[in-house]
């Protein structure tokens, strides 16, 4: 027997022996099948007031559609819902809400041109006489983003807010009605450092408040700290439900994925880097970076760490020519114009974006033509775009990167997180980079897949190529990069590398004045 | 759901996947001759079906420029006075040329169309791109100057051709070539070389990425600026080719040649399957659509079933249709 195995029936809860206390909300049994797939298969599970209950799984492993479920997206094909030990059915999202079960959805969804106080109240105005109670309802949203500790004023404009508040203002709306079950769907993955801790600092509140709190995120050292117990969800079934505080995060992956998994990250070369690649001097991009100078070396892998909001992004967006920028960069002691993306691209800098869906892959597109928009020029010997050569390439890249596929006719909107990411992340290397900028290389992607990317990113520089990660995820950086640039309000705020590369001393330099201007005992 | 495949074979791409926007327009065509055939049994005879051919060449040759338009995520409004315009350059360079080069002013004057052409589809472009205003607003500003101008030159009437040359000038519309109108011909080589472009080349490539979804592009290292600017000058160049073609059918340019044009060419766009968000663009289909709009208002003449006064009217229902479908079939 595997040790998995032994892990899934020996660790789980016995549910018969739990004193019997009072669920408020119980999925007996639900299932979800669309046509001939099942998504979702024979769940049951008690959600108990104070307490925080993790979900945890791969992508696809149900976790939304489960959710959507007890909030009232989507009705279950077989099953039933019981509240507080009476029998419910949610047609639409509105009787969950009446109900009392709140969910903060991942994406932010407000409405920009409008103010906090308006967004918060947007479809449920309050009126009196009438008309709409401006006033009242300023009063409430005050009060409430003072609950949570946000300071932003309700007549802000969302528009103008950091994407931190945004967040809070997203789950102060869904926190307005009265609730008695929060559901928050990875809340943590656009935030950083100590708006991370403030959010979580939240959920622990609304627990204490008696609140039952179920919680679905990828970050596996939050739910750690957070949750009494962790169910794990995978390919629509669910493994079990553990004692949150026993498992580790590496049984949790274990438990997640169904085999034992070798490290995450692949062992680090011991081989010092080589010499210098891209040097980067007095580099600015109006509004978010100022005088950031760096170098990169052959066979290195160097991360970008920092807060949101701290500029590494648009960095590198002034590095490649996609905002303007003023400051000189050089490849290999080559000066290169970065005033044009496309000369940028030719000169052998790749930048893999943050925001695969939005900025990175054509969803409605087939893969090839997705493939090889950055290198068109490889692909027309004549005039004309040759069909096969392109054929070849994709093949080569299915291969090379493990890219899970049904068809060679699937359009890249219908990869799933992982394989869009492996998908673009052959896009980038189409073009043969020799320094390869990779932002957030695993957001929103699932541990099996986040392994082989980093695989891959180790498989770069052994090529010689230097690597360049930024990453919101402390641990990402420390497990994969040799050495680590932090920033703070658009300025480099110091290095860490070797023994000195620790999340304290990475979150010291990311968000406090004490500790800026020096390196933290970096051993070079 | 996460797309699980086993590490068995991965279906190969089918050379033709095609959806129901790829032959939509054709069914419609058909469909539209199948009923024309039955009110009236003319409907479906060689004269009549070359007839309408035929008028529709002009719109179906504007309209596969709007389609690298479209296609990039733009618009232009300005097609139909634009033609005007340059059918009245045209006509007037040729009338000042004739008595000097004879029949060379012929070749000449197409040549001053299509470069005019060009110039205005460029200038649409740049003040599009360079300029950052909404494709709506930039081309109905140089709507009402293309409108304007042509006016102005024509003094309020029109702007007739010289008698010397008209009779060496009315093959390019009421001549054939082994028994097919020229207009067809010309409109099929334009739609074919437009297709060769937007499917075959890099151009047409980078047109539909830019369409689809600007952001990417950029990331890709695509010129928004020089992909947008293009098409509007392609655009520009193919109604001149349809203001070639157009002179010799009247033989004069007025203030009122290619009055709602626009509304004809984006409507023949839409229902040809190109969506006007931007994306992939559909040259053949577009010139069904065009097709599709002629005879939908030769039916109106040929049935007395509806006023042919109502023919604008009928079309614009027809893009409000279009566009209905295509937002709920998404």
């Amino acid at each position: 027997m595997s040790s998995v195995l032994r892990m899934e029936r020996e660790g789980e809860i016995d549910m018969a022996a739990e004193p019997l206390r009072h669920s408020i909300l119980r999925a007996e049994g639900v299932s979800k099948q669309y046509g001939s797939v099942t998504v979702l298969s024979d769940v049951t599970l008690d959600i108990l007031p104070g307490e925080i209950h993790a979900i945890i799984g791969e992508n696809g492993a149900g976790k939304s559609t489960f959710m959507r479920l007890l909030s009232g997206y989507i009705e279950p094909t077989a099953g039933t819902l019981a509240l507080n030990g009476e029998h419910v059915r949610f047609a639409k999202p509105e009787q969950a809400q009446d109900a009392g079960i709140a969910l903060v959805h991942q994406e932010i969804l407000l409405a920009e041109a409008l103010t906090v106080a308006e967004n918060l109240f947007l479809g449920r105005e309050l009126m009196r006489n009438g008309v709409v109670d401006d006033r009242t309802m300023l009063r409430l949203a005050t009060e409430k983003l003072a609950e949570l500790g946000c300071l932003v004023s309700p007549n802000a404009l969302v528009r103008n807010i950091a994407l931190a508040d945004r967040q809070l203002v997203q789950i102060a709306r869904a926190l307005l009605d009265d609730y008695r079950i929060v559901i928050f769907d990875e809340p943590t993955a656009v935030l950083a450092g100590d708006e991370v801790e403030r959010l979580l600092a939240i959920i622990l509140q609304l627990k204490k408040q008696g609140a039952a709190v179920l919680y679905i995120s990828h970050r596996l050292d939050e739910v750690q700290r957070l949750a009494d117990k962790v169910t794990v969800l995978r390919d629509g079934k669910k493994i079990g439900t553990y004692p949150g505080r026993t498992l580790t995060q590496m049984d949790m992956a274990r438990l997640m994925v169904g085999r034992d998994l070798a490290a995450l990250y692949p062992e680090k070369r011991t081989k010092a880097a080589g010499e210098a690649m891209l040097t980067v001097r007095d580099l600015s991009v109006p509004g978010f970076a100022k005088n950031v100078s760096f170098q990169v070396h052959k066979s290195e892998i160097l991360g970008f760490a920092g807060m949101i909001g701290a500029g590494r992004t648009e960095l590198f967006e002034g590095i490649m020519g996609l905002r303007p920028a003023t400051g000189t960069i050089e490849l290999e002691g080559k000066p290169i114009n970065i005033r044009s993306p496309r000369a940028v691209l030719d000169a052998g800098i790749g930048y893999l974006t943050e925001d695969r869906k939005g900025k990175g892959l054509l969803l409605h597109e087939r893969l090839a033509p997705n493939l090889t928009l950055s290198a068109l020029a490889r692909f027309h010997p004549g005039i004309f775009l040759r069909r096969s050569r392109e054929q070849d390439a994709l093949r080569a890249a299915v291969e090379q990167y493990d890219i899970r596929l049904k068809s060679f006719g699937v359009k890249a909107g219908q990869l799933s997180g992982g394989n869009q990411q492996k998908l673009l992340l052959a896009k980038v290397l189409l073009i043969t980079p020799s320094v390869v900028v990779i932002d957030e290389p695993t957001r929103g992607i699932d541990i099996a897949n986040k392994a082989q990317i980093y695989a891959f990113i180790q498989g770069l520089v052994a090529e010689g190529k230097a690597c360049i990660v930024i990453s919101s995820e402390m641990q990402e950086l420390i497990g994969l990069c040799d050495r680590i640039l932090v920033m703070r309000q658009g300025r480099l705020r110091g290095e860490v590398s070797g023994e000195a590369m620790t999340e304290h001393n990475v979150a010291l330099l990311a968000t406090s004045d004490a500790a800026a201007d020096g390196n933290v005992g970096g051993t070079k | 759901m996460t797309i699980m495949a086993s590490s068995t074979a991965i279906r190969p791409e089918r050379e033709w996947n095609i959806g129901w926007t790829d032959v939509g327009p054709f069914v419609a065509l058909i469909v539209l001759m199948l009923i024309g055939f039955l009110i009236n049994p003319d409907f479906l005879s060689a004269t009549n079906l070359a007839n309408v051919i035929t008028r529709s060449a002009f719109i179906a040759i504007i309209a596969v420029g709007a389609t690298f338009v479209i296609s990039s995520g733009g618009l232009d409004l300005s097609v139909g006075s634009m033609a005007a315009f340059i059918t009245g350059i045209t006509i007037l360079f040729m009338n000042r040329m004739a008595a000097e080069w004879g029949m060379m002013a012929i070749p000449a004057g197409m040549m001053v169309a299509i470069v005019v052409g060009f110039l205005c589809g460029l200038m649409n472009g740049l003040i599009v791109t360079i300029g950052r205003i909404e494709p709506f607003i930039a081309t109905l500003g140089t709507m009402g100057i293309f409108r304007a101008l042509i006016t102005y030159m024509s003094d309020g009437g029109s702007i007739p051709i010289d008698r010397s040359l008209r009779d060496a000038y009315r093959p390019v519309y009421f001549g054939t070539l082994a028994g097919i109108p020229l207009p067809i011909i010309i409109s099929v080589a334009v739609a074919a070389v437009a297709s060769f472009i937007l499917y075959k080349m890099k151009y047409g490539r980078k047109c539909a990425a830019v369409g689809a979804n600007e952001d990417v592009a950029r990331y890709s290292g695509i010129s928004i600026i020089k992909t947008r600017t293009i098409a509007y000058a392609i655009q520009g160049t193919c109604v001149a080719v349809a203001a070639i073609c157009y002179v010799p059918r009247l033989g004069a340019a007025t203030p009122t040649t290619g009055v709602l044009w626009e509304l004809q060419v984006i409507t023949a766009v839409v229902i040809g399957g190109t969506a006007l968000r931007g994306g992939k663009g559909h040259v053949w289909g577009t010139v069904a659509g065009a097709v599709i709009l002629e005879l939908i208002a030769n039916l109106m003449v040929l049935s007395d079933f509806v006023s042919e006064y109502l023919v604008a009217g009928v079309q614009g229902v027809i893009i409000i249709i279009a566009m209905l479908i295509q937002r709920f079939s998404k």
